[in-house]
């Protein structure tokens, strides 16, 4: 029976997912039933992935859950087998947890819709999408997965593109779905690469029992341009620089829920691809493979932050952010690729388990704040954050959650964002002793890399969340805001809720992990990492360093009565008096006098000047002196070195040389039947 | 029980000792500008002042900027429990080490920030983005020399760095050390808001970084966060006298070597103190896009300490 459970309860997901499919679609003219019942299918199907991922990393670890067609295939080579392996339970986890919450937040989200869009085709997608991930993460079969993945771009552009009416999120869509089919291009050619490698006969050659540990029998040169493809196609997905353009343009632009579904765990996918291929079927990686990983993560995680700083678009932003903590989930994976090539494997699971929590940890709170600045979009109809400001009063409960998910993103003690980050410092601190070369010096400076981000990530945290929430509200909407119904409250709990569970209790939770790296390591936890009794967390070795954010905040619940004893012994008399605050003798503030996000990020753009380039453009009209000017018009604006040196470059050769080709298709069939012929005389100069 | 007690006496001693080094400093600062200056004793009246007045609170502000003084205090003594003071094991040792340490620091500038925003003045959010940006700056530079310290100690953990430092390979003129030390001392200049970054006597609105941040605070407020800014001094220069210098540290619990390792760590603060008072006496501030430079060149220090420990193995 328990062999059967894991299972059983994916398949139940499964089906649930379909049924919300099918239902919310049926039930499309009706919108609040429509509702009820895809995010309802959603929510049973999520609950039950939740149930199904866990058995599967406990009490089915050891054995291993067995393998189970999902339909008998029709045809050669396609089979639909799924098997809930370790890493896959892990994601399948992640995808879950947010599934629940995201559905939950849904119920009260999408009534925003009513009467404007269509709730139906946006809860049939959303249940689409998910399925897809689900299968993505459990496909036991390379033509398989492909074509999951595929459902999975296909239905995530719908849901893109679900506003269609605005200019602006056809773009975005259309850029999703070709970057997207680039990436899938990619992948497809890899997977033929480890078909031909498997042997290339029989239809079980794709399936990934047989590509398991393959990389050994490769030729140097095809596991190289293996590696390279699909460091491509995942990494176009997961949004590394420069591949990540289309990302803070798709992710914004989709509704709320979507969007926290697309930065938690869609982009995810491809660092699931990423650790399947070269931890499962790789073999032992040389080393500029794990050089590579780890120089791409700390470049992503940089710019991925700077360019947040220079945002002042409450969505854009966190998409710019899942940018730079892509780029620290690679770091962890990378650090693990050079350990595994130098033969240390107990710190190459230490930088994959870095990697894998910081996976999760950033999928639960970036849905968190995506959530938040769904809450807050809903209730002030705008994205813009200088028309935001003293939401905190208003919205007091969404505030506070987003308050949270900032900490924990700020990778601040005590909660999860620190603690996936102070592993990846230890593997990469522990790093430095594994190799003679140089090469060990990129350990400790993508370690002062990663210093920079986390640093730069609180300034961008603090301005997001101060001049969103905090000060004097900066335009009517925000001044009229109202905080949101129950449910989405709920789903953002929810997500606080994990935040703290993965920051305060690692030690419970990483134990699910151990299957993990037994099965892509070949290595157990290291031994050191939980110690005293899972107080504290440790690294992977003896006196390495500790920590332990329980300890941190149930010590600083301790240091409390401190001021209190103070105020017992000085202040008992003193008295609170609340005032205008200080304006320099003026007639009070009004909102414009207060600093604007632009404003708060200011110095940074002056620092970094030279990769910004801002333009900027300054009108004055006066009568007298510059300095006393009737009228000021200031416009500063920034646009990404990659889209202007890149990708409009190689857009307008694309551009040119299709005008050159369209010559080629003159519209005479003489001419096409002449192309057909000469194209089969090669194809059968080649074949002889 | 002795680990409930070794807490006990670092919290009365981080609180009681901080107030004397900014008193020190200021007054040091004065005698060499040839005024007569603060007595040492100052900030301890200033604090009992604060904590008896009445508070002013800003109608625009929330729950943050009440909860933010507690935040602050409450991190940065954490912090301080991370730290060796006058025994080589920190009483919280085992919580966290440097990455903590340097973690629960950014956990009160954090808040800190906020605090300086919530009151709706632009003096406020002008303090804040510039301590943000300061911060991220000193940041890399800052753990890139403690990580050229942890790599040869091979930890983390405070106690086991301070413990490698007194083996018997540790060299005074260590050239990784030098530098890392060098590095160290620029930050702490930026991270206390010494002057070639931050000027702590004036309240002159278009320089002031610390206090634009907390203009609007006052009362029992604002004596929690003058009390923590001094505490975070003191820890920041506790690492730097005690990972460099290690002399006279106790190891047991005896009380003959706790008095002398009390005795040696106040002399190597005051020393300490000294030369940041030099550097303030002696240096103009700058202007404040010329502190990256500044930065960058701790950072570079750090990176030649890094390189050096590599090479002189």
């Amino acid at each position: 029976m328990d062999q059967l459970s894991s299972n059983l309860l994916l398949q139940i997901a499964l089906c649930a997912y379909c049924a919300g499919v099918v239902g919310s679609l049926l039930a499309m003219r009706r919108e609040r039933i429509a509702n009820l019942v895809g995010f309802g299918c959603s929510t049973v199907a999520a609950v039950s992935g939740i149930g199904a991922a866990l058995l599967a990393l406990t009490v089915e670890a050891a054995p291993g859950a067995a393998p189970f067609e999902l339909w008998p295939s029709l045809i050669p080579y396609l089979q639909l087998k799924i098997k809930l392996d370790p890493l896959g339970a892990f994601f399948l986890l992640i995808v879950s947890v947010l599934g629940l919450a995201l559905s939950l937040y849904s119920f009260g989200y999408v009534r925003g819709f009513y009467g404007r869009k269509n709730v139906g085709v946006l809860a049939a997608f959303y249940n689409a999408l998910l399925l897809a991930t689900t299968l993505v993460f459990t496909a036991a079969n390379a033509f398989f997965f492909l074509i999951a993945w595929e459902i999975m771009a296909l239905t995530a552009y719908c849901l893109v593109s679900f506003e269609h009416e605005k200019t602006e999120t056809r773009n975005a869509g259309v850029l999703f779905f070709i970057m997207s089919h680039i990436g899938t291009g990619c992948l497809i050619l890899g997977f033929l690469l480890l078909f031909q490698a498997a042997g290339g006969q029989s239809p079980g050659d794709y399936s990934f029992d047989t590509f398991r540990a393959l990389g050994a029998t490769m030729s140097p040169g095809r596991r190289d341009a293996a590696f390279l493809l699909f460091l491509f196609g995942f990494g176009v997905k997961a949004g590394i620089v420069p591949l990540h353009i289309w990302l803070p343009e798709a992710h914004p632009v989709a509704p709320s829920n979507v969007s926290a579904l697309l930065s938690g765990v869609i982009i995810k996918t491809g660092i699931y691809g990423l650790t399947r291929v070269l931890f499962d079927f790789m073999g032992t990686p040389p080393n500029w493979w794990g050089v590579t990983v780890l120089t791409i993560g700390t470049i992503s995680a940089v710019l991925g932050v700077l360019y947040a700083l220079m945002e002042h678009d409450l969505k854009r932003l966190l998409a710019y952010h899942s940018i730079e903590n892509i780029g620290i989930i690679l770091m962890g994976l990378g650090a693990a690729l050079m350990f595994l090539h130098t033969n240390h494997p107990v710190l190459a699971a230490l930088a994959l388990i870095a990697g894998l929590y910081h996976t999760i940890n950033h999928a639960v709170f970036k849905a968190l704040l995506f959530l938040g600045a769904g809450a807050v979009l809903h209730a002030t109809h705008t994205r813009d954050m200088e028309k935001m400001g003293g939401l905190i009063k208003r919205m007091p409960k969404t505030a506070f959650f987003f308050l949270i998910g900032a900490v924990a993103i700020s990778a601040l003690p005590p909660l999860n964002g620190f603690v996936s980050e102070w592993l990846t410092y230890q593997s990469l601190l522990q790093g430095f002793g594994t190799t003679d070369s140089l090469v060990r010096l990129m350990f400790p400076l993508s370690g002062a890399m990663l210093a920079l981000t986390g640093a730069l990530a609180a300034a961008c945290f603090v301005k997001a969340f101060g001049i969103t929430f905090l000060a004097q509200p900066r335009s009517e909407q925000a001044a009229q805001a109202h905080e949101v119904s129950p449910t989405m409250l709920l789903g953002m709990g929810l997500l606080t809720g994990a935040c703290v569970f993965l920051g305060l209790f690692p030690t419970t939770f990483l134990a699910l992990l151990g299957p993990l790296t037994q099965q892509l390591i070949g290595q157990p936890l290291p031994a050191y990492l939980v110690q005293a009794d899972g107080w504290v967390l440790g690294s992977a070795k003896a006196m390495g360093g500790t920590v332990s954010t329980l300890g941190i905040a149930l010590m600083g619940i301790c240091l409390l009565p401190i001021p209190l004893v103070l105020w017992l012994f000085f202040g008992r008399r003193t008295r609170v008096r609340i005032g205008p605050t200080w304006d320099c003798g003026l007639r009070g503030l009004t909102p414009q006098m207060e600093y604007t996000a632009t404003g708060f990020s200011k110095p940074i753009r002056m620092i970094f000047k030279a990769l910004f380039r801002p333009r900027r453009e300054v009108q004055r009209e006066y009568d007298y002196s510059p300095y006393f000017a009737k009228t000021l018009r200031f416009e500063s604006h920034i646009e990404e070195a990659f889209v202007t040196r890149l990708y409009r470059p190689l857009n307008r050769t694309i551009l040119r040389l299709s005008r050159r080709m369209r010559a080629l298709q003159a519209g005479s069939i003489q001419a096409y039947l002449i192309y057909i012929f000469i194209t089969l005389l090669l194809l059968l100069l080649f074949a002889l | 029980m002795n680990t409930l007690f070794s807490i006990i006496l670092q919290t009365v001693l981080l609180l009681a000792l901080s107030p004397l080094i900014s008193g020190c400093i200021k007054n040091w600062k004065a005698k060499l500008q040839n005024r007569r200056g603060p007595r040492v004793w100052q900030p301890y009246f200033d604090l009992v002042k604060f904590l008896r007045k009445d508070m002013v609170i800003s109608e625009h502000a929330s729950w943050i900027f009440r909860a933010m003084p507690y935040v602050l205090f409450t991190s940065t003594l954490l912090a301080g429990l991370m730290m060796p003071l006058v025994n080589v094991s920190a009483p919280l040792s085992l919580f966290g080490g440097v990455l903590a340490f340097v973690g629960l620091l950014a956990l009160g500038r954090f808040f800190l920030a906020l605090g300086g925003l919530d009151a709706a003045s632009a003096f406020g959010g002008m303090g804040s983005s510039r301590e943000m940006t300061i911060a991220a700056v000193a940041e890399p530079a800052l753990m890139l020399a403690i990580f050229t310290v942890a790599i040869t100690a091979g930890s983390t953990n405070l106690s086991q760095m301070l413990l490698a430092a007194q083996g018997p390979t540790w060299k005074l003129l260590n050239p990784a050390h030098v530098l890392a030390f060098a590095a160290l001392f620029i930050v702490l200049l930026a991270e206390t808001g010494r002057l070639p970054v931050d000027n702590p006597a004036t309240h002159l609105e278009l320089t002031m970084i610390h206090e634009a941040m907390i203009l609007e605070y006052s009362g029992r407020y604002l004596a929690l966060i003058e009390w923590s800014a001094s505490v975070k001094q003191l820890v920041l220069m506790a690492l730097l006298v005690n990972v460099f210098f290690p002399v006279g540290i106790a190891t047991d619990v005896s009380a003959t070597a706790l008095g002398l390792g009390l005795l040696w760590f106040v002399l190597k603060l005051l020393a300490l103190a000294g030369a940041v008072v030099l550097v303030e006496t002696s240096n103009a501030k700058l202007r404040l896009f010329r502190v990256p430079d500044l930065l960058s060149a701790a950072f570079i220090l750090a990176t030649l300490a890094l390189l050096s420990t590599f090479l002189f193995q």
